[in-house]
Formats: C-alpha cells, structure tokens, sequence
C-alpha cells in the first residue's frame, strides 16, 4: 500500500490523521528469530520491549501474539529521532535483564536512520553483530553472515550479545488466532521511558519534489534508436 | 578554525570510493568551519599503509594509518575503539563516515562511545553557527528531514554516491596509530570477507542501475540484463524483491523498501511492474527508463521514458545500441 | 491495508483486528497466487488446510477447551471475510467445517463426540462436510427423503441420497440429516455423524461447474449404510436442528460476501487508476465513478450490516431473520459489485489473471446456496407479516 505522508502544520511533524501504526519487516524478522531460538533451546523466554506512546503495545501485543511471552512499553509521548536518545533508555531498561541476545530489526521505516541497535550494544558494552543474513548459535558463541556491497562477511561472535537483522534471515510466521487471543492474558509492563535530552533535532519536515511525468516513447525493439537518442541528447546519460 | 575526522572504508588492502567521498565531505565541512585540518583514518592488513597517501590527493591533512596483520578484515571492535579514541582526543567538530554496510555499522558504535548521536544516510550538510544541519530522508525516503545536530563532534555518515571525490591535494602526513585494543582479543571477529560474484561496481556507486524482475520469467534470463550492463561498461545489475525471494538473485542485489536504496544517473527497470515496494528502492534516481509488455504496469507511471514491448526482443536491441553509442565516444 | 471508507477499523477491538490482518496476510501471500489457477483446473487447494487449521481458522468461534480459538462472533465473521476476499471456494471450506460440521457437533453432539471429533476437526485432521440437501429437496429440506431407521441393537441405518455437499469427496465424515419417523414430517429429523469409508457411502464429485470451482462440491450416496448409536447426535431433533446450523454459516456468508465485493472494488479502483484511454485514466470519466460510488456505497452499507449482527450475536440477542437479512442483501449487492467490477475491467476482466469475473461466477452459487435470495425473502416476509408465503 503506498502510504502518502503529510507534513503537520507544525512543520517539524507527521500528519498522523489515518495513518496506521505496524510493526515494520525488519522487527517481524528479529521476533521470528527470537522465537526460533527459543524453540531450539527449552527454558528460554522471549521478551519484546518497545518505546513510544501507547500505540506501540499493539506491535508488542503483535509479537505476543506471534509467541513472545512477555512486553515491556517504555512509555514516551513521541519517539524522539535522536538514536542515541532512544539507545539511552533501552539500554536503562536491558541493563538489569539478564538477556543472552538482544536483537533489533536492521532499521526502522519511520526514520530510517538504522542506528538503535548497535549504539544500544555501546552502552551496554555488549559484542554486537549488525544486519544479519543468517545465523547459528551454539554453546555460548555465535556465527552470522552479512552482506556487504558484492561481498558477505563470516562473523563469529561471543554471548551475551545484541544482533541487528537484516532481510533473509527468516520469513516471521503469521500470529495464530489462538496466539492473537493468548496475547491478552501475557504480561504487558509500562513504564516511563528515561529519554535523555536529545542532540539531534528536527528543524523542518518536507516532501520530495514530485517527479516531472514521463512518457512512453515508444513500442518494441523500434524504439530503441529514439531510446537512445533521448538518453544522449535530452537526459544526458549517455 | 575546527578539524575534521573522516573514516575511509577499506576492504582488504583497497580503499573504498566511499572512503575518499568521507574525506572531500570532511573537507568541505574543514573549510565550511573556518578552515582546518582534515584527519581521515584507515584500517587495513600489512600494505595499507601504501595506499595512504591516495587519500592526501582528496584533501586530507593528517592520514592516521592502523595497520595491522590482523586487520585483513574489519574488525569492529579494533574499528570503534581506535575511532573513538582519537576522535575524543582530537576535538574534531565533526566525524564523516559512509552509509555504506560497514558505516552503518561502525557509526553508530563510534557516536555512542562518545556519547553523542549519529545520522546516517545524509545528503547534504552546512554549518549553521554550533550546530550543523543535514538532510535526511525519512520514511524511505518519502519524507525528507532536515535535522539540527548539536553534540560535539557532530557524527554524519554520507549517503554513497552524493558527493564525488574532489582532487584537493595535501601534503598529506602519515601518523602511524596502533590499534586500541589487540584484535585478537575482539569479541566479534570477521572470519572471512567473501567477495561475490556480481561485478567490481556496486549498486550505490554506479552511474547506471539495470534492475531485473518477474518479467524476465527465469533466472537465467538475467544473462540478457548482465549483457547490457556490459555493454554500458559503468552499471550494476539489480533485482526486485519478487526474484530474490525466489532465489535468482542474492538479496544485496534487492532494490526497494526492504533492500537497497539507490540513486544513480540512469536506472533501466526490466520485466518490472513497479511495485510500491520496489520504487521506493530507486525512485530518486535522475532518469528513469522502464522497458515492460504491459502498458498499465505501474512502472511507467514514474518512468521518464517508456518502451512497451518484449523485453526479450527489446533488450537485446538496446544493447547493440548502447554497444555502438559507446564505441563514437 | 485496504479501502475503509467509513473507518470501520474504529469500530473493530485491537484483537478482532489483529485477526483481520493475519487472514489477510495468509490470503494475500498463499491463496492468491494460486486461486487463479485453481479455479481454472477446478481444483480446491487442499494442500493449504494444514496451515489454515495451524492459523486457528476452523471452528473459531468455538470454546478454547475443544482446541479452538475461542474468538467472538466478529472475529469469527471478519476471517470469513478475508478468505472470500482470496475465494469463495476457500471461505466455503472453512465455513463447512465450522459452522456445519463443528458447530453441530458442538451444539447437538455428545461431551464425547465433541471431545473426541472437536480437537481433530480445528486442526485439520478431520475434515467433515454437511449433508442436509437432496436432488430433489433443496430450498425445502423439511420434504427431505433421506431415513434413518433405529435397529433392535441401537445402531441405524441410513439410505438416501445428498447433493451440492461441498468437501464431500475430502471429508472422513459426513454430518447426514434423515427422518428417522414419520416420512411426511419434518419433527424427526435428526442429525448423524457418518464415517465416510462406511460401506454403502460413496461420494462423486459434480462435474461441469462454471461457479465455486476452487470448491469440492459432490453427490452423496448412502445404502444401507449402518452406524452405531454413538453415531447419532443426542440433541439433535427437527428440521430446526439443521437450520440452526445454516443460520451459523450463513452469518458467515454475510461478511463473506463483502470480502468479495471488496477484492472486485479494489481491483476496479486500481485498474480505473492505471488504466489510460483517450489520453488519461478511466477513473476520471464520469460513467467509471457512478461505478466506483455505488460499488463503494453499497460496500460500506454491507460492512455495517455484518458488523452489527455480528454484535448482537455476540451479545446473544439476534434473531435468524436478522442474519437472513444480511446474509439475503449482502450477497445480492456483491453480484452487483463484481459484476461492475468486471465491466470496468473492460476485456481484461474476462481473464483469470483478474479476479472480479471469478468472484462474479462463484457468487452466483453463494446467491444460491445458505438459503437462495428467494427463500430468505420470504422469511423476511414472514417476520415482518407474520404471514407465510411457503406453501398453500
């Protein structure tokens, strides 16, 4: 669905009217991941936490309902931009968790900075291990691939950990129907998100500027010579 | 008067060109500053010192060489720690890394230890009194964001690809810095770097994208989009999400929502339809060319030029063309 | 995320759409690149049951304690819509198995025969189908001429034939509704579950259909077919019986027949937009959006409709007359949606590639079925008369 955003009358916001908060790809695949580990290895548990206002405990119910046995929502009234804001406060919250692997989604959508999760990893001081393709633990340590530019890279890595993940990891099952009604009954905790005062700032918000429309040149392998003709004289890239 | 630290990605014993477009960024944001120092440091195995002095030819006063036989492969812990370290020791008003997988990886690591933030994927920076201000895109890229940093240095990783390296020659000093923590006593460690079979250019640094889809029916129909891209001598081969799910393609070669962003000078969608998934991945690139038999496929709705028709008789034409376009130059 | 014109998402609870979406995203990535080709080689997509019986979808609404979901009555409503938004033989399936052969079992059956059939209908184990019509007994059940007559040892046997059962051929049982008295009355009706594999039951598929093609839809034959006491259903008795059951599935049918319409709307919505003729979209010509607003009007009229039966179900305070009502103009306004829908679609709608011609020919059958358009008209005029219109 293309979503078409509008900047709010305050400029530095979203028009929020009609627009549908979900849990993005990249958290649907590190849940999945989550909960494959925890299928591997008997006596785990799996906890999804979550910052911002309170529609982000239906994203926490979602990954309960895909099978995470606890939530926490640190609670804020705007998720702040500033990464390192938001690292501040989960990593406050994970400290005292006694956590084997923590794992982020890759980036998230809405400000597509991608930085979470390994600043999150800095101030725990915790090995991490970012964009991950594919992945095995075994006795205490861990091996990933990530893809590079034309490349991948074999990672191995100690526990505890923080994981970022990346396409192709998995595909995130779909929540039951009885996962959807045993959500409800799962503990969900609120508490006060401890956001420091964030560094980066949203000064203006603005749309791209609309494409100039295009036009179709042409039908079949004759209109390849006006194709190039085109792309040397009037676009210039040939 | 405030100096600037850059980080110049190397794989192996080569330096990337996404690390010398973080030294002319630095050396744009020096002068920006009042003038200044550049400083751009460089990881690498036995031997990367010698490519070192390249990086003076982009602008940089100081190049701080870490070499280091176990650095064949990046080492993100030996990268944070050494970053970090000098970075806080050197004052610098600013830290210019690249969006690139590695810069989005050590980034955000280096901001944190400093304890100031990071914003990735930036397209343009100017300095306005202590802050500096950067674009940059949100909601893949359907919002664009301009963004106050206040923290000090200010932490920017570069879009690849919007600023090319400018020769700006320096005399260029070599400092010889040794790695902060011993890189065995890492607790990530990269095994392998496995280089992959696509070609030399990247998706991010090519002048021209040609993306494959469904409408090239089989995987082994990638040969034709392989051949144009020859034939053009300077383009990458992409693919949409639909064929690298199935397997045709490796995921790094996906472009869209989910996959890789890019935005070169000309993008040739083949077989594509156009799914919102998939232009959200190349819409901002400058020319667009669609090549699909449907003439309702959405595709054309953002190409600049359209040509309907059998890709299989389509591309082949086209390649003959580009092949004797490129031959009068 | 789809066309909610009127916000109805509001007026759904978090977890009602939470169930919404997971259907969603089944039908989206499972049914529908295949459905097409289904229909066309008059195939059900059998190999997808254990992934919808693994999602919760049989039986939903029925208690958690027989191993199913456990889901009120909208939540029960809105998975119906989203499988027929992917078919119509695919909704069909699932409403078969939950409402007409769960449901009976659930409500006419024994604390054994639900502990035994309950937990291996919902996870696909078993699959049943519903026997109540006859060749010649269709919109009439109560002339139905199918018997059952009780042995000297308690054990019955059955002789009668059935017709249009949907997952007859696939099913390990058949829910048989036969007089087991007085053959020109419908009081001793009851209902039996029947083990397909008993000699004397055979089942042929009904070949040649132009609608419901991605459906199994097959002839029943019992003779001499012998079952034992426990095969009956204790609380079953009457034509009542089996119509309650209808009244289950056809409350179904009624948001069912939205998804549809909602499938053929959207499809139309996004053809009109891309589509150019005379120099720009057909969506900007005046005779396409009359199309696009009466579709979306009576799309919307229809959610409501559903929507709030399925509230007073829950509330337990509806009346069969008021899901004939949705289910009669629901049903009704989605043929009328298709149908535009695939005119808007121009010559490209008549290919399987496009879905509104599919879902115009399959909803010519759920028109007929569940009680045809007809019949629940004139129960709608016997409610509001109290007058009967059936027979002299």
């Amino acid at each position: 669905m293309d979503v078409r955003f509008k900047v709010g009358a305050d400029a530095i916001s979203l028009d929020e009217t009609g627009l549908k908060f979900d849990i993005n790809d990249f958290d649907a695949w590190a849940v999945e991941a989550a909960l494959q580990l925890r299928e591997k290895n008997a006596g785990s548990e799996v906890t999804a936490i979550s910052l911002g206002p309170d529609v982000v405990q239906e994203t926490i119910r979602k990954a309960l309902s895909m099978g995470a046995d606890r939530g926490v929502q640190l609670k804020a009234d705007k998720v702040p931009f500033d990464g390192l804001a938001i690292a501040t406060a989960l990593a406050a919250e994970l400290k005292t968790g006694g956590y084997d692997l923590i794992l982020f989604g890759k980036m998230s959508p809405d400000s597509s900075n991608g930085v979470v999760g390994p600043m999150t990893a800095e101030l725990l001081a915790l090995p991490c291990v970012t964009a991950i393709s594919s992945l095995a633990i075994e006795g205490g340590k861990g091996t990933a691939k990530r893809e590079l530019e034309g490349a991948q890279e074999i990672v191995e890595f100690q526990l505890p950990a923080v994981l970022t993940v990346d396409e192709g990891l998995n595909t995130a099952r779909y929540p039951s129907l009885k996962g959807i009604m045993a959500a409800k009954k799962k503990p969900l905790d609120v508490k006060p998100a401890q956001l420091p005062t964030p560094q980066v700032t949203v000064r203006k918000l603005e749309l791209p500027p609309e494409r100039k429309a295009g036009r179709i040149i042409g039908e079949g392998a004759t209109a390849v010579p006006e194709l190039i003709r085109l792309l040397q004289s009037e676009a210039k890239v040939l | 008067m405030a100096n600037v630290f850059a980080f110049v990605e190397s794989r192996g014993s080569e330096l990337r060109k996404v690390g010398l477009e973080a030294v002319t960024a630095a050396r744009t944001l020096a002068d920006d500053s009042g003038g200044g120092e550049v400083h751009a440091m460089v990881l690498g195995p036995t031997g990367i010192a010698g490519k070192a002095q390249q990086i003076a030819q982009y602008g940089a006063d100081v190049m701080l060489v870490v070499e280091h036989a176990d650095l064949a492969n990046y080492s993100p812990e030996v990268a944070t720690a050494t970053a970090a370290e000098r970075i806080k020791a050197g004052g610098y008003r600013g830290a210019i890394f690249s969006t690139s997988a590695q810069g989005r990886d050590l980034a955000p690591r280096v901001a944190a230890r400093l304890g100031v933030s990071v914003v990735t994927d930036v397209l343009s920076f100017e300095v306005d009194g202590e802050a500096i201000i950067v674009r940059h895109p949100i909601n893949i890229g359907k919002v664009i964001a301009t963004l106050a940093i206040s923290g000090k240095p200010a932490v920017i990783a570069m879009r690849p690809n919007v600023i090319s390296p400018a020769q700006n020659a320096k005399a260029g000093r070599v400092e010889n810095v040794p790695p902060a923590i011993d890189p065995k006593s890492a607790r990530v460690i990269v095994k392998e770097t496995k280089q992959g079979t696509s070609g030399k250019l990247d998706l991010a640094e090519a002048p021209v994208v040609i993306a494959g889809g469904r409408g090239l029916k089989v995987a082994e129909n990638f040969k034709l989009v392989e051949e144009l891209a020859a034939a053009f001598g300077n383009a990458a081969v992409g693919a949409t999400r639909a064929v690298t799910d199935d397997g045709w393609r490796p995921h790094s070669d996906q472009i869209g929502q989910t996959g890789r962003l890019v935005s070169p000078e000309l993008y040739i969608a083949v077989g594509i339809s156009g799914a919102v998934q998939h232009l959200a991945g190349m819409r901002t690139s400058k020319t667009i060319v669609a090549i699909n038999k449907d003439k309702d496929a959405p595709i054309f709705k953002i190409a600049d030029y359209g040509l309907v028709g059998d890709v299989f008789e389509i591309i082949p034409a086209l390649t003959a063309a580009v092949r004797e376009a490129k031959k009068h130059h | 995320m789809a066309t909610d014109f009127y916000d109805i998402d509001s007026a759904l609870s978090e977890e009602e759409r939470a169930v919404r979406d997971t259907i969603r995203a089944f039908v989206d990535e499972e049914v529908l690149p295949i459905i097409g080709d289904c229909y066309i080689e008059g195939r059900f997509p059998k190999e997808l049951v254990p992934k919808m019986a693994e999602l919760g979808m049989f039986g939903a609404n029925l208690p958690e304690e027989y191993g199913c979901a456990g889901l009120n009555n909208v939540s029960y409503g809105l998975i119906m819509q989203e499988l027929e938004r992917g078919d119509s033989g695919v909704r069909s399936f699932a409403s078969v198995q939950g409402a007409l052969v769960m449901y009976p079992i659930f409500a006419f059956g024994s604390e054994e025969q639900k502990r035994h059939y309950l937990p291996k209908m919902a996870s696909g184990e078993i699959i049943g189908c519903f026997g109540l019509t006859e060749p010649d007994y269709g919109s009439n059940p109560s002339g139905m001429i199918t018997r059952a007559r009780e042995q000297k040892d308690g054990s019955w046997v059955l002789n009668g034939a059935k017709m249009w059962i949907t997952n007859g051929s696939t099913a390990q049982v058949a829910i048989v509704w036969a007089k087991t008295g007085d053959e020109k009355s419908d009081k001793s009706i009851r209902g039996f579950v029947v083990p397909t594999d008993a000699p004397g039951f055979s089942a042929k598929d009904q070949k040649g259909k132009l609608s419901l093609r991605a459906s199994d839809t097959s002839e029943l034959v019992l003779q001499d077919v012998k079952v034992p006491a426990t095969a009956l259903l204790p609380k079953s008795g009457g034509i009542k019986s089996p119509l309650m059951c209808l009244t289950q599935a056809r409350y179904g049918i009624a948001w069912g027949a939205m998804g549809a319409a909602m499938a053929c709307y959207e499809e139309a919505l996004a053809y009109a937009g891309n589509r150019v003729m005379f120099g720009r979209p057909i969506g900007g010509f005046q005779l396409q959006q009359q199309r696009l607003a009466d579709m979306l009007t009576e799309l919307v009229k229809g959610q409501l409709l559903a929507l709030h039966v399925g509230r007073l179900k829950d509330a337990g305070t509806f009346l069969p007359q008021q899901v004939s009502l949705a289910k009669r103009n629901n049903v009704s306004v989605a043929t009328d949606i298709a149908r535009e829908a695939r005119r808007l679609l121009g010559a490209n709608g008549i290919l399987a590639e496009y879905a509104s011609m599919r879902h115009m020919a399959n909803l010519e059958s759920v028109y007929t079925y569940e009680g045809t358009h007809d019949i629940h008209t004139l129960i709608l005029g016997q409610a509001v008369t109290g007058l009967s219109a059936f027979e002299n």
